[in-house]
Order: C-alpha cells, then structure tokens, then sequence
C-alpha cells in the first residue's frame, strides 16, 4: 500500500508517493491562478488502488476534499526534511510566497517554528520579479552570480525592488552584479529571520530556492551552519505528507 | 433569581451581556447614578462602587473604529488605543456616551498620551500608576486612590465611607472568587468546556453590574457545569492551551478560535480578560483599606511593570495548575512592553517550565486570520 502526499503551494504544486520505505513517485505541476485545479489534477495523476490513505498540505490544502487529512506545512516539511536528511536539526524552507523556520529535535519532531507569510519579500516570488527585471533564464543564475561583485541593494520589498533593478540597471551596472546583490540579500534576511530560533546544524534547505546553488552557499555563511540540500528538497512537503499518509494507514 | 434552564442558553447570555447592558446603562443614569467608563485592570473599582457609581468597560476591542482614529494618531500605534480613541471620537461607544466619567491610568506610554486627545472629548481623570511593585510604588499609588477618592466625592458629591468601602471589598472579592472558582473547573481533564464559552462568561460578567447577582448565576453554573461533567459531558480530550498577552477579546478572539476550531482547548487566559483581574484578593484583615486596596491593585502583572515579576509567577502556576501542554502569547502589534517581554515569557516557558511556547503578534483586522491558523494548526501538532 502506499500513503499520498500533495502540497499545495503558491507556485508549485507537488505530489509524492511513499511506500513506507522510499518514495516511489513524485509530480510538480505548477499552481498557474487555480489551486483547486492542480491539486486536482496532482491528485488524479498519483492515485490508484494501492493507495491507501492521502493527505493534503501547503496553502491550498482545504481545497482536496479527497484528503484523508489536513497537515500543516510545518509539520508536513519537517517529516520531509527529516527523511531526505536525517541528521538536520534546522529546516528553512523558501517558498513561492513565504518562508518558514523550523527547529527539529533529536528525534527529527518539531521542537519551534516561526513563519512569515505576509510580504513577498525575499521569497521565490521575488526572485521570479528579479530574474524577469534583468532579464535572466534562471538555469543561468548560478553562473551570472559566481564571479559578480555583488551591488548592495537597500529595497527588500517586491514592489521596490523592482524599481531599484531598473534603476541600478539605468545607472550602469552589470546584471550579474545585481543579481549577486540580490541573492546576497534574501540569504542574509533569512539568516536573520531564522536567527530568532537559535538554528542547530546541520540546516536542511527546502523550497525552490534550493535548487540554485548560490542560494544554498550564501544562506550557509550568513547562518554559519553546514548548509544542506537534497535534489528532492522541493519536495520536501509532499514528501512529508505522504509518509504521514502511510503511518495514517498503518495506524488503521 | 432565575432558574438556569441549560448551559448553552447560560453561554449565549452570557456573550450578549455587553449588547445588553446597553440599556442597563442608561436605565441606571436615568436613576442619577453616576456612570464612570474605564480601560484597565488597574482601575480601583471598590472606591467608585462605594461612591454609589456604576463602573464599566469602556469599547476598545474592534477595528470598527480604528480607521477614524488613525487620523489623528499615529498607524504604528497598538490597535486597543486607536480602537479606544476611535470609539470616544466617533461616539460609538454607548457606555462612554452615557460615562460621567473617564478614568485612565498611566501604564504604557501611547495610552497615557492618547488620554490627554480624550480629555478634549470628555472628563478623563487620570490616575498616575507607579511602573513598579516596591515601597515607594505602594506608597504612590495608595495616595493616587486617596486622590481618587476626593476626586470623586466632589465630583459627585458624594462621601466613600470607611463602613461602605470595606463592603465592596469583601463584595469585589466573593465575585473574584466565584470567578477564580469557574476559571479553576478548566483544571480538569479532559475540560468541562470551551476556552470560548469560559471567556463569554468572563467577560460578560463585567457587563451585570449587580454584582451579588453575578456571583449567585456563576455559583449556579459552576454547579450546572460540574453536574453536566460528572453525567460525563465534556469538550473531549485535547491539547491544553494557555493565552497569555496582551487584553484578548472583540477582534482578537479570532486567535481563541483559530486554536478551537484547529483541535486545541484554550484552558486559561493569563491576561486582563482572564486571571490577571481575578487571581489576587484585596486583604480584608488589614485594617489599613487603601493600603490593602493599593497592594492588591498594584500586584497585577502587567509588562507596564519593571521588572514584572508576577506575570512570571502567575503564569508559571497556571501552566502547573492547568496542566498545560502549551503556551499561546498573543500580543498587539506595536505594545512594545508585552512584545519586548516575549522573549523573557517564551525562555521562562521553554527553559524552566518545560513547556512549548509560541508568540503570536497580530492586530484587530481579521486579514491574518487563515495565517494565525495555520500557525495554530502546527503548534497543535506540534505538542
Ligand atoms: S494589560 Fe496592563 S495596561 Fe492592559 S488592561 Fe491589563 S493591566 Fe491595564
Ligand atoms: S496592549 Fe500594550 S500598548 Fe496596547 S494599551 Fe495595552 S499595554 Fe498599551
């Protein structure tokens, strides 16, 4: 039997089906302006008779009413987190929209938590803003940024930000340098913002973001923690979901 | 005395008091008593009760008026002032339209400010509150009650007599306790009831202005409750949760419920709406009342106080008396006093009672309602 699990997210939605020893399948579609749609379709995609139990997590997370159950994301991503690596004592996970924190104990539980969900700031969203402002494929974004000198930016917010690029832009400066500046600052305010929960190592890096190098190297000097990434850490969540799907089924 | 038939009608009573009492009010000025609106749990109210007058809360827990206030005051400002302004402003608020009276105190910085913009609107007297529990603190805020008094004995022209205080001492006490006594039943496990319908009795009861009448109806449902618990009615096993923080009430009880509708049950409110009015007592062996009434007073365990060692031990005996499984500190953006003691509150939670804690900041518009639930959803899965 398997467990399902789907995350519903800002951006994109994914799916993952666990075994009860490895995931066997994962799917990412993205979430486009109909949340209710990709969860379905996620959700139509992965299911078959083997499974046994679904369960539903991330922002849209109400809309499957096939769910056996809600999780949040909290929990749901650091089940994931401590499955793709067991030895992480911190989570930080970059989403399209929001950025959490999570503190993990030794029996990979959540011990503390904090999330940020109000402003665009610093998320996927605004890296989206940024690479569309300076013209840049995102498969390129490691490259830009690896012998830039990154130009300090004052704007974290979305909005301005993207006036600022153009401006800078306007003013001479090279992309790459942009870019760097940028990147520079997403990984020092998440620093902070994780700061707040005293983050052990090693720190477990999940979300979009994670998927760029310079994200993960950045976040690990400003966190002074051994950083880490796994290639399914965007799928952390629905990872985390499914397994908790399958012990849901074990229980009964 | 009415018989009380079943609780959920007593529950729903009790929630439509204040709306009620709208007319109580006014029936009490028509009979010239006089009528004194107040804010805080400081507020002396054995001394306005044995002036012959009729205390009450005065509106400050809605967004609804928050938008006028912002145009005199400042937005970054903690929403409970603006909300209170904007009522006195707007005259919304029919228990300010029919207060002779407005009494504030000095406790945190924004309130005692914007008490000087009210005084333009009406007569605000304000009481100057010591920010800390020693010698001198004592000292000063007994010779506040006196001035307090004279004050009133003028005003109204009225006398407070020694005989007469030391009656609505022992009054104000008996109603703590019944209150106390109703607050304790959440002691038990699994809970007799919700964290909401033990607020709406709590607070509702601030808006019976009988008060020998409010103490005879929760000494009936006290009994009413235990009875149901015993017949084996109750709210089901669930996390336990503490809210301590600022005032909860009005628009901030979307946090109550986000953790009630998400699995949990709020067992008890270490704040203004809660325990902190009802857990200590006036001493009625000292012969010495407005000492005893200033100590009493003064005890409370407010982040206006520096240091604010009380809350601390309040809630360290809550969270024991309880059994509480963890501790929800909401805050109001901007109260810098309860936001910066967050992060003694939660070290003192995590490090020496052992206990999961999480700050919840929010204000009085309900935009951030599907995001305090999800952070109550995981907190509760968390414990
Ligand atoms: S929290 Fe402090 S300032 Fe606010 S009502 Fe209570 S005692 Fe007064
Ligand atoms: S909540 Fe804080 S800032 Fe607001 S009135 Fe009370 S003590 Fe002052």
């Amino acid at each position: 039997m398997l467990g399902l699990g789907i995350d519903s997210g800002s951006t994109v939605t994914k799916g993952a089906l666990f075994d009860g020893e490895k995931v066997v399948r994962r799917l990412m579609i993205p979430t486009k302006s109909n949340p209710k749609k990709s969860i379905r379709l996620v959700y139509d995609s992965l299911i078959s008779d083997d499974v046994g139990f679904a369960v539903s997590t991330g922002y849209g997370r109400a809309l499957l009413e096939k769910a056996g159950k809600q999780v949040t994301e909290i929990t749901c991503h650091a089940k994931g987190a401590s499955f793709l690596c067991p030895e992480a004592r911190t989570v930080i996970d970059i989403g399209g929209q929001d950025c959490k924190a999570i503190k993990l104990d030794q029996m990979g539980s959540v011990s503390d938590f904090i999330m940020n969900d109000k402003c665009a700031a610093g998320t996927g969203r605004f890296v989206e803003i940024m690479l569309k402002a300076l013209e840049l494929e995102s498969g390129d974004l490691d490259d830009a940024v690896l012998n830039a000198s990154p130009v300090s930016i004052t704007s974290m917010c979305a909005v301005f930000a993207e006036s600022e690029m153009i401006s800078l832009l306007a003013s001479g400066e090279r992309e790459q340098d942009i870019a760097a500046g940028i990147v520079h600052s997403i990984c020092r305010r998440t620093a902070v913002f994780a700061s707040k929960l005293n983050p052990e190592g090693p720190v477990f890096f999940s979300g979009g973001l994670a998927g760029y190098n310079c994200f993960r190297s950045f976040l690990e000097k400003y966190v002074g923690l051994k950083t880490v990434v796994h290639e399914d850490s965007q799928f952390a969540g629905a990872i985390g979901a499914s397994i908790i799907a399958y012990s849901c089924l074990m229980k009964g | 005395m009415k018989i009380i038939t079943d609780l959920p009608s007593v529950f729903e009573e009790f929630a439509e008091a204040r709306k009620n009492s709208f007319l109580s009010v006014k029936r009490i000025k028509d009979e010239g008593k006089p009528v004194i609106g107040v804010y805080c749990g400081y507020f002396p109210m054995e001394i306005a009760m044995a002036a012959g007058a009729v205390v009450v809360g005065i509106c400050s827990m809605s967004d609804e008026t928050v938008g006028d206030a912002e145009k005199d005051l400042p937005r970054n400002l903690c929403p409970l002032i603006k909300s209170s302004y904007g009522f006195a402003k707007t005259d919304k608020c029919p228990f300010f339209y029919f207060s002779d009276l407005v009494v504030g105190e000095t406790t945190c910085d924004g309130k005692k400010k914007m008490y000087e913009h009210l005084g333009g609107i009406k007569p605000v007297y304000v009481m100057q509150l010591p920010n800390s529990q020693d010698d001198s603190g004592y000292a000063l805020w007994k010779s506040e009650l006196f001035r307090f008094k004279d004050y009133i004995e003028n005003m109204f022209g009225v006398r407070v007599s020694d005989e007469n205080l030391k009656k609505q001492i022992s009054l104000k006490n008996r109603e703590r306790q019944a209150l106390k006594r109703l607050s304790y039943l959440m002691a038990l496990d699994p809970a007799p009831i919700s964290g909401e319908n033990l607020f709406n009795l709590l607070y509702g009861s601030t808006f019976k202005f009988d008060k020998e009448a409010v103490i005879s109806e929760i000494e009936a449902v006290i009994e009413k409750i235990m009875r149901d618990y015993e017949s084996g009615i109750n709210v089901g096993k669930k996390p336990r949760i503490i809210i301590t923080g600022c005032p909860i009430g009005g628009a901030t009880l979307k946090v109550l419920r986000a953790v009630e509708s998400k699995g949990g049950c709020v067992v008890a409110f270490e704040n203004c709406s809660g325990m902190k009015n009802i857990d200590n007592m006036t001493d009625e062996s000292d012969p010495d009342m407005y000492g005893a009434l200033a100590k009493r007073y003064l005890d409370i365990g407010c982040s206006c106080m520096s240091p604010n060692p009380n809350r601390y031990e309040l809630l360290g005996r809550m969270i024991d008396e309880f059994h509480a499984d963890g501790v929800i500190d909401m805050t109001l953006v901007a109260c810098h006093t309860y936001n910066v003691e967050a992060f003694g509150i939660k070290r003192f939670c995590l490090e020496e009672k052992h206990v999961p804690y999480m700050h919840m900041e929010t204000d009085y518009s309900q935009s951030d309602i599907g995001q305090l639930e999800t952070r109550a959803a995981a907190f509760i899965e968390m414990l």
